[in-house]
């Protein structure tokens, strides 16, 4: 299914704050908004939440804590405990250190990996670019002329107070 | 407040840069041809690297009998590379994950570049244990996997297998970091890039960067979560390398203040190679507008105040080994000052603390040639205190009839050299093919008129936007 998008571009980090904002107060719907860099504020400005990755990173932290601890423990104190020094089979403070590297690496790469797999980046994976411009100094917001209640003179005058750059109409056959 | 910022404080970055120019000046300096000057570094770096490889090849095929070791000092030259180049590895990661803690906006300049020091300092660093292993090719029985020797487990309890723990963490984290943030530059590499090589590749490593914003809001949430671990990560791997010398008996080693000691001494060593290798490459890469006074001046007071910390380091350890009444700790000591090898000891000290409170003038902090020199000093001091620290402290033990000294030989002297060989190869290679500035992130930090239209009245029928600021926090629904 086709969907008919408006394609509003601008060149100031304040104009596209201040026009996705109003576009979603307007009750537009915001498929989304293309920056540059990432511009603090634009997130509340679209309306999204915040994301969830810190749970991944958490929970796989502490898989990864986890599994090392017993690992270390099975292998010291019950595969094949040696007498090191004297110490306890069981050196539990000992395995500190390695238990927080291992925790760190797990942490650090799902996070990453998780990052990738939700948005969808993966190597050799055709970009959609919207407009070689977004990589370098323009913001482009895209809204869905989703039912007939669009008005698209309104969101073109809306555009304008903004000091959009360009108003483009594309018709996108995916979601994205 | 917004508005007032401008006036209050220079720029970080010299002139009014728009978005456009900063992706042109960063991105034109990879797509010129290389500088005579940087064909001659290329030249020279491989010159060493080319040196260090036969003396490598040399000591794995003889065995370490090449060294100057003897009984008594069974660590030197190649410990002491070994904890320098981790040291040094440490003030990228400072810039790159503490700082963007702190939200000190000047590293953006510098973070690309000093989170490439690091991965390139740790690989020179990870080298050198694994030749002192001997028998190199067995190096990966420091991890834990299935043998067929019993199976055969490593001891968890050793600090040097903590070691290869961390900095094997360390790198891979590094690595990862340092790839995250490259991920839209990359894109702009692409998007600018009419054809040929340099497209593709930019294309196939960028994973099909597009800018959207909602891969924007997670990439940030990553990098602050990437940010948030890297910095306990950096105290662990300097700690870590501490407590190899830490847990062991030997007076001098035996101490508690090594953790603090050797992390700040980290930082110490890793921002003045930072300052020594963004003097050169602000000059030979013509980014002068983009590595200011600013950011020397920052990073001048980051050396001082570690060295300072280093300073205070030195005055407690001997003071412990006064206070503690200990025969063996009191003459490590005393011998490190003023026994045969104290002139290590000496330039230690006056490298380290001495020279570098020349910064407190701001008009040594202004003067590059100044900052040049005294960063170099400062590797040169923070080498001798690895230096000071193993061989000083090794080589008159407990029973005088013990007592030896140490020499490095030419094959180690090669193999030092072959590490900064390999350390400046990797560093122009990386200068040419990628953005050696963070774009995206610059591009946040321009001035306020650059990025912003100044406010004025958006009135229109049916529309009433109230400013950007006031917005923040007020939706809390997600959009489909």
């Amino acid at each position: 299914m086709s969907r008919r998008l408006l394609l509003g571009v601008f060149g100031k980090e304040q104009d596209i704050l201040g026009v996705t904002s109003a576009a979603r107060k307007s009750g537009y719907k915001i498929v989304d908004v293309y920056a540059p860099y990432a511009v603090h504020g634009l997130d509340h400005a679209m309306g999204l939440g915040p994301s969830r990755l810190p749970r991944v990173c958490f929970a796989l932290g502490l898989f990864g804590a986890a599994v090392k601890v017993w690992f270390e423990f099975w292998t010291t104190a019950q595969d094949w405990p040696i007498n090191v020094g004297g110490k306890p089979w069981n050196s539990l403070p000992a395995f500190v250190p390695v238990t927080f590297e291992v925790m760190v690496l797990f942490a650090g790469l799902s996070t990453v990996f998780a990052f990738f797999y939700v948005s969808g980046l993966w190597p050799g994976k055709k970009a959609a670019i919207v407009d070689p411009h977004v990589t370098n100094d323009q913001f482009i917001l895209v809204l869905e002329q989703s039912d007939a209640a669009f008005d698209i003179s309104r969101v073109k005058r809306l555009f304008e107070a903004f000091n959009v750059l360009r108003i483009e109409e594309r018709l996108a056959e995916e979601a994205r | 407040m917004a508005e007032a910022y401008p006036v209050l404080h220079e720029p970080w970055l010299v002139g009014s840069k728009s978005p456009a120019q900063v992706t042109e000046d960063v991105c034109s300096t990879m797509e010129r041809k290389p500088t005579a000057v940087w064909w001659i570094g290329l030249a020279v770096s491989l010159f060493f690297l080319g040196v260090g490889v036969v003396a490598v090849t040399y000591q794995i095929a003889t065995g370490i009998g090449t060294w100057g070791l003897n009984n008594t000092v069974g660590w030197a030259f190649d410990i002491t590379n070994f904890v320098f180049w981790i040291g040094i590895g440490h003030a990228g990661t400072l810039i790159s994950a503490i700082l963007f803690l702190f939200r000190q906006r000047w590293r953006t300049s510098v973070n690309r570049s000093a989170e490439a020091m690091t991965i390139f300092a740790v690989i020179c660093a990870g080298i050198f244990p694994v030749i002192h292993m001997g028998r190199p090719w067995l190096a990966f029985w420091m991890f834990p996997y299935p043998n067929y020797r019993g199976p055969l487990w490593i001891n968890f309890r050793s600090p040097l297998v903590w070691d290869a723990f961390a900095i094997s963490t360390y790198f891979t984290i590094s690595l990862v970091f340092w790839y995250l943030g490259l991920i839209p530059d990359l894109a702009t590499v692409r998007d600018r890039t009419q054809s040929g090589w340099r497209r593709k590749l930019a294309g196939v490593l960028c994973l099909g960067w597009n800018s959207s914003y909602r891969t924007w809001q997670r990439y940030e949430t990553v990098y602050m979560l990437l940010a948030g671990l890297a910095t306990p990560l950096v105290v662990s791997v300097h700690t870590i390398v501490s407590w190899d010398f830490a847990t062991a008996v030997i007076p001098g080693w035996h101490t508690t203040i090594f953790p603090p000691y050797f992390v700040a001494g980290a930082i110490f060593s890793g921002m003045a190679m930072v300052l020594t290798l963004m003097l050169v490459a602000r000059k030979a890469m013509g980014l002068e507008d983009f590595i200011t006074q600013r950011h020397v001046g920052a990073m001048c007071k980051i050396v001082l105040a570690t060295s300072g910390i280093v300073a205070l380091a030195y005055a407690t350890e001997f003071f412990t080994a006064f206070y503690s009444g200990n025969p063996y700790e009191q003459f490590a000591f005393w011998n490190r000052a003023f026994g045969p090898m104290g002139w290590g000891y000496w330039i230690m000290v006056s490298c380290n603390i001495v020279i570098p409170q020349l910064l407190w003038s701001r008009r040594v902090r202004s003067s590059f040639v100044a900052v040049f020199v005294i960063a170099i000093l400062v590797n040169v001091g923070m080498w001798f205190e690895r230096f000071v620290i193993i061989v000083t402290s090794l080589h008159r033990d407990f029973l005088p009839s013990n007592w030896m000294s140490y020499t490095p030989t030419i094959i180690e002297l090669a193999t030092l050299a072959g590490s900064f060989g390999l350390f400046f190869t990797c560093f122009l290679l990386f200068c040419r093919f990628v953005p050696v500035i963070a774009i995206a992130e610059v591009k946040g930090i321009l001035r306020h008129d650059q990025r912003h239209e100044a406010p004025r009245a958006h009135t229109l029928a049916g529309h009433a936007p109230a400013p950007a600021t006031a917005l923040r926090g007020s939706a809390e629904e997600v959009h489909p």
